[in-house]
């Protein structure tokens, strides 16, 4: 995929708020004049801020993971995606269209044609079956019984449950009633797809599973994903960028590298603080300059050691450091050294900080 | 002052008010009379046209169809012994009755119950007049009934209606109270329009529960029917009340059997229909 493919937005959410309660508008304005807090909100107008001045873009191809504690407004900012919420304010825009702007049939094809959801309490319809599940998106849309059938068939084979068409939903286990779920929603064929913590009643084995499986099918039909979890590991698992949510507040945004590298605050720090580095980090954020490090050691070739690239993990690069003996591992990109990794950036690494004043090294 | 005036007296200004109904609608009255007693009449022709054989051997077909042999002996059983308790055009009558009062009944009841599922408001207005029609006693229906409409089927489909509205009322609204928000959330999301909603997924979701309601206001019906022997009605209502007035048992107990019949046989195939293994 080119540059510039890769970097169109598909879903733009600007400055969007939603306050519940019977207030709303004389709340958001208080907000707005008086900067309240959320608890403030709560005691004076007793209305409930759910999702306060998210800024998010979603780009074409890209998995987009929200993560955030119960309650921070996950759910609340998913469905206003897809205006299942409307927004007290702000621009939602999806594949360009204002979703504001669409009324009647014109937002029921938007929502059955382009944006898919997959919802954690799977809402299998429990007196049809698997095949007729998968199909129901289709019959919304008023697709000819023999074909969506056909359609739905294919969308089972892709997530490994043809052999299940014929069942009552309450003959499947949990992941699998999952995987129909997903089926549904890609029947359909729509560019995103909205996943609202789709994995989070599975156990441990069959989640890990899952996670595996759907970001590969989401890459390879091309599709894009927005997609929760209150799992910081199933974030960066499945994740190619992470929202971060408070109370609300969306309070950072970027790669799990980014995240874990520069925590935005002590909440994102702590959420972080867990979650093992050895291959999330890479090279290249690890890395010394390869001048500076001439400098300060000015006895080692450069040109002598083992070599790897920019992405390369830090569990490899502590294989390749304690391999060779070696003082450090130059990091090649095109062809040219770009840096050096040393034993003692790799420990920070590990820490989940940046490396060091090179003065030390 | 004695305590005597100060009974509350609702049939004061309840009679006046039927009276005044009768003067001024008596056109409308004259024309819902007719079309009941077309409905039934219709009704009637259709069951007694035939043998009495040919219709219990229809009736065993819908039954095997419905729920397999078991129901078929059953229905095939009942209207078998009406036919050979001789209670044969009286129950057909009764059969009608029930069937057109609880048709209306649902017709009535259904789409409000759907409205008072989606709104509060509908609902709390709904309450009061459905605690009212639910805890006065049947036979006080058939009063008014029978002032405005006189003697005969009419008043007593009217007020067997009446009566069967509340609890399939209640039942749908619960029915559709009851279906999960996530079902509804996936409706929308999938781009369905609010009717397809309705039809593919709440009406299912719905659907043990509706077959509760329509089960209780078949059965509410048919007691109501056979109460209205007492204003002319006819069918097995009025082998009952010939029985009572006449203090003879034979006659009295035989009809009784017929009713539990015809009500076992309602009973039995409107659930098969609504929860069966189909669908
Ligand atoms: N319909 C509603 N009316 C009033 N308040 C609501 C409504 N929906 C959500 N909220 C409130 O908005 C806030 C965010 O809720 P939301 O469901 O989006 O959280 P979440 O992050 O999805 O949590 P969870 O992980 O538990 O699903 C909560 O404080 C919640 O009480
Ligand atoms: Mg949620």
């Amino acid at each position: 995929m080119s540059a510039m493919a890769a970097s169109e937005v598909l879903i733009d959410c600007q400055s969007v708020w939603k306050v519940f309660g019977d207030n709303a508008r004389a709340a958001l304005r208080a907000i707005a004049d008086r900067g309240l807090s959320k608890t403030e909100v709560l005691q004076e107008f007793s209305c409930v801020v759910g999702v306060s001045d998210a800024s998010i873009q979603v780009r074409r191809g890209e998995i987009f993971c929200v993560m955030g504690l119960s309650g921070s407004g996950k759910s609340t900012l998913i469905r206003l995606l897809n205006r299942l919420i409307e927004p007290s304010s702000g621009r939602i825009t999806v594949k360009g269209q204002d979703l504001s702007g669409l009324r009647g049939q014109a937002l029921r094809d938007m929502r059955a044609k382009h944006i898919g959801m997959v919802f954690q309490s799977v809402a299998l319809l429990p007196h049809r079956t698997v095949l007729e599940n998968a199909a129901f998106g289709l019959e919304v849309q008023g697709v000819a019984r023999a074909r969506r059938l056909e359609v739905a068939r294919e969308a089972l084979a892709r997530v490994g449950l043809s052999d299940w068409a014929g069942r009552l939903p309450r003959e499947l286990s949990g992941g699998m009633q999952q995987r129909v779920g997903l089926a549904r929603a890609l029947a359909a064929d729509p560019e995103i797809i909205l996943m609202d913590e789709p994995f989070s009643a599975l156990d441990p084995l069959i989640r890990r599973q899952l996670q595996d499986e759907f970001r590969s099918l989401t890459k390879e039909l091309g599709k894009s994903a927005v997609f929760i979890t209150h799992d910081l590991d199933e974030a960066i698992r499945i994740g190619d960028r992470i929202a971060i949510m408070r109370d609300g507040v969306i309070v950072q945004v970027g790669t799990a590298e980014e995240i874990v590298l520069n925590p935005a605050d002590g909440y994102v720090a702590d959420f972080v603080a867990g979650i093992s580095r050895l291959h999330l980090i890479k090279a290249h954020s690890v890395m010394y300059e390869p001048a500076a490090w001439a400098r300060a050691r000015p006895e080692v070739d450069v040109g002598a050691l083992p070599r790897t690239h920019p992405e390369a993990d830090i569990d490899a690069l502590i294989g390749m450091v304690v391999g060779s003996g070696q003082e450090g591992v130059a990091v090649v990109d095109g062809g040219r050294i770009v840096g050096v990794v040393t034993p003692r950036g790799l420990l920070q690494g590990v820490r989940g900080t940046a490396p060091a004043d090179l003065s030390v090294v | 002052m004695s305590l005597g005036d100060l009974a509350v007296s609702p049939g004061a200004w309840v009679a006046p008010a039927v009276e005044w109904l009768n003067v001024n609608l008596h056109p409308a009255f004259a024309a819902v009379t007719r079309a009941v007693e077309g409905l039934l009449g219709g009704m009637e022709a259709a069951l007694l046209g035939p043998p009495a054989w040919g219709v219990i051997v229809a009736a065993g077909l819908l039954g095997w169809w419905l729920g397999g042999w078991r129901m078929a002996a059953l229905a095939a059983g009942a209207l078998g012994f009406c036919r050979g308790a001789g209670l044969w055009e009286a129950s057909v009558e009764t059969l009608a009755l029930v069937v057109v009062a609880v048709a209306l009944s649902v017709l009535i009841a259904f789409p409000l119950g759907v409205l008072a599922a989606r709104r509060p408001r509908v609902e709390a207005g709904l309450r009061p007049v459905l605690d009212v029609m639910q805890t006065v006693p049947p036979w006080v229906y058939l009063i008014p009934a029978v002032m405005i409409f006189s003697l005969g089927p009419t008043p007593a489909l009217i007020a067997t209606v009446v009566y069967g509205i509340p609890p399939m009322l209640r039942l749908t609204t619960l029915a559709f109270r009851q279906v999960p928000r996530e079902f509804l959330e996936l409706g929308e999301a999938s781009g369905a329009a609010p009717r397809t909603i309705l039809w593919r997924i709440e009406l299912p979701l719905a659907r043990p529960t509706l077959a509760v309601g329509l089960n209780q206001c078949i059965l509410l019906s048919l007691a109501m029917v056979v109460l209205a022997g007492l204003v002319g009605a006819g069918g097995l209502g009025a082998e009952v009340t010939r029985g009572l007035t006449r203090m003879e048992m034979g006659p009295g107990l035989r009809a009784g059997l017929a009713i539990v019949a015809i009500a076992l046989l309602l009973d039995r195939l409107s659930r098969a229909s609504l929860d069966g293994r189909r669908g």
